[in-house]
């Protein structure tokens, strides 16, 4: 025991949590838990991903997207896309009436494979669509907004708009995209099977692997001059433009790498799960998501994280337990958490659980004072707008 | 004198809101080297005239060059790239950042994304931080974290952060506002050795410190230029009695 405090002095102070983490993904998880477990966090671990994205985006460059289930969900489809023409092929779809399409286009009455999912056939193509596609619809819509200098509240307004937008679609072009079931029925990846419990094992080193990878990007960016215009950014926008920034492009630069981050999440939420749909698309999810990195500490690369696998193990207890009031307990906890704990739980850890418990204080003896709670933070505007849709 | 000769010229520069002329048919003309200063009752369209030079604000009618080249078409920060940099009338400094950091960032080089991300931290950066911080005297303070500052000390690090960038022409909305008696005359001193080789142009309201630091003194009324020149023939001046006293 004294060896292994010995290690971890060893160990870089700045490194240390990514350290830990990597030992609790890749060593203990393995370890302790049963392979349909495993799956589950890996699962989990998928939204961590996103929430990885919001710590860059919304915890440091002050940008609130209310709609990273959009990037998420493309990530997924592409990749959803690929497994699904694997599993239509001619001998598994002979009794359709238009055989090697997939079973949904047949139900719909489609004869031919429409031309957007042609290239969906190649793996390699799949792989670069995973990457390209949810960065580049990032990248326009950021450039868009960023240019016109549409910040703040209206941003996260519109982002949540493109959430509902891109759900709404996916459900109504059922013959295109599975509709409301999303795209289900999928078995092999280039002739693996992903169903069976060492494939899902494998996923998920695969799934921790790059999360690790994606840690350590993050924290690259964080740490260099760009990191801290983002902090400058948040703070004093006009400042950063006046000093021969380009505002704009900073945060094009942020928002696309937090679509980047989702849309891997995504694709390997579909590798793991064996299916996507809309239900990870629209604001429900999307807000969600925001909560994960908002519990677990929106400025703590690896609080998001943990707080991406806890609120998702308290989602699936509650959901099981209180089904009907479980949209509402996650609601109020988000509410709870913004309003208490802005930094979350690696807020509360950080300070060994003192500064927040005083900030706290404060804020009951204000109410009392004042009979309504204080909302004095810095993302204001986006915390009245969540209010309205924790009810779900 | 042609037009060439001068670092900065503002000619026939007007714009108007909402049929309001905030500014209306200004020129001015800025040699190298020169510490100009805006005098002005309030509403004169001082801080809009820096607006619309920084391009925080698009003229509706007039030109502004810059060692011949065209601002009023260019972005905020791509003015700031030609070598014009401006302080705001309320000290503008990150304040979660440290004062060294505040200095950094400020620095002209990594300017785009990708040059920001791969930006490393060299001798010569080094270097420039500690001899600004030097000139505004906070080297003791560097590693501190910019908001636990006092208000001129604010005021110090931006127009440090402003020194940083290495521009030719410097503008300050009101640097010596809310500061001590001993800090403007530390101010004044400051600029009057910054200006040694660059311009400089200040709004300000604080009439000793404006006589310590102008070599010239524009006085704007309503819009338009009232008075160009010396302190004393501008503060003898009928017309600026008038406008001041009016108001």
């Amino acid at each position: 025991m004294t060896s292994l405090l010995e290690y971890y002095r060893r160990i870089p102070a700045s490194w240390r949590s990514l350290v830990i983490l990597s030992l609790i993904l890749l060593v203990v998880f393995p370890l302790l838990l049963t392979s349909f477990r495993l799956n589950l966090v890996g699962k989990y671990l998928c939204f961590a991903y996103v929430s990885l994205g919001l710590v860059l985006a919304w915890g440091y460059g002050g940008i609130l997207s209310l709609g990273q289930g959009v990037f998420f969900g493309l990530g997924g489809y592409c990749m959803a896309m690929f497994l699904k023409l694997e599993a239509s092929d001619l001998q598994s779809t002979a009794i359709q009436s238009t055989p090697g399409i997939p079973d949904f286009m047949d139900w719909n009455q489609l004869t031919a494979l429409p031309w957007f999912w042609e290239p969906f056939h190649n793996l390699f193509f799949t792989l670069l669509a995973i990457l390209v596609i949810p960065t580049f619809c990032a990248y326009v819509l950021s450039l868009a907004m960023f240019k016109r200098r549409v910040g703040g509240v209206y941003f996260a307004i519109i982002t949540q708009a493109v959430a509902l937008i891109l759900s709404t679609l996916i459900i109504g072009q059922q013959g295109y995209t599975g509709g409301v079931n999303g795209i289900t029925d999928l078995k092999t990846l280039e002739g693996w099977d992903i169903r069976t419990d060492s494939a899902k094992t494998v996923l998920y080193f695969v799934c921790s692997g790059l999360l690790i990878l994606c840690v350590m990007v993050s924290r690259f960016i964080l740490n260099s001059k760009l990191g801290l215009l983002l902090v400058a950014m948040r703070d004093k926008e006009e400042r950063v433009r006046f000093s021969g920034y380009s505002v704009a492009d900073l945060k094009v630069f942020v928002f696309c790498v937090a679509a980047l981050f989702s849309a891997i999440g995504g694709a390997l939420f579909t590798l793991q799960v064996g299916f996507m749909s809309p239900s990870f698309v629209g604001i429900v999810p999307s807000v969600e998501m925001v909560i994960f990195a908002a519990v677990g500490g929106r400025l703590s690369l690896v609080g998001a994280l943990y707080g991406s696998l806890m609120v998702n193990f308290g989602k699936t207890y509650f959901s099981e337990a209180f089904p009907e009031l479980w949209l509402y307990l996650m609601g109020s906890l988000f509410i709870g958490i913004v309003m208490f704990f802005p930094n979350g739980m690696a807020g509360l850890f950080e300070s060994g659980g003192r500064e927040p418990l005083k900030t706290l204080w404060r804020r009951l003896i204000h109410m009392r004072h004042h009979n309504r709670p204080s909302l004095q933070m810095d993302q204001e505007p986006a915390d009245s707008s969540l209010e309205s849709r924790s009810g779900g | 004198m042609s037009k060439q000769n001068f670092l900065l010229a503002v000619e026939g520069l007007t714009v108007s809101f909402d049929g309001f002329k905030a500014v209306d048919d200004v020129s001015l003309y800025i040699d190298p080297g020169e510490v100009r200063v805006i005098i002005g009752p309030n509403g004169a369209g001082k801080t809009t005239l820096l607006d619309l030079i920084s391009g925080k604000t698009r003229a509706s009618a007039g030109s502004i060059e810059f060692k011949g080249i065209e601002l009023t078409l260019l972005k905020e920060h791509q003015i700031v790239r030609e070598g014009l940099a401006r302080k705001f009338q309320t000290p503008s400094i990150y304040e979660d950042l440290t004062v060294y950091q505040n200095l950094e960032v400020s620095f002209p080089r990594g300017r785009g994304v990708f040059g920001s991300l791969f930006f490393r931290r060299t001798p010569d950066v080094e270097e420039a931080v500690h001899r600004v911080a030097e000139e505004i005297r906070l080297t003791d303070s560097l590693s501190l974290q910019a908001g636990l500052l006092s208000h001129g000390q604010k005021q110090w690090l931006e127009i440090g952060m402003l020194l940083m960038q290495d521009a030719d022409l410097l503008m300050l909305d009101e640097p010596v506002a809310g500061m001590s008696v001993k800090e403007r005359q530390q101010t004044a001193e400051l600029l009057q050795r910054i200006s040694r080789n660059r311009s400089v142009l200040v709004i300000e309201h604080d009439m000793e410190f404006v006589r310590a630091i102008a070599h010239k003194v524009t006085v704007l009324h309503q819009g338009k230029v009232l008075v160009e020149g010396s302190m004393d023939r501008v503060q003898s001046d009928p017309r600026v009695i008038e406008a001041y006293l009016g108001h």
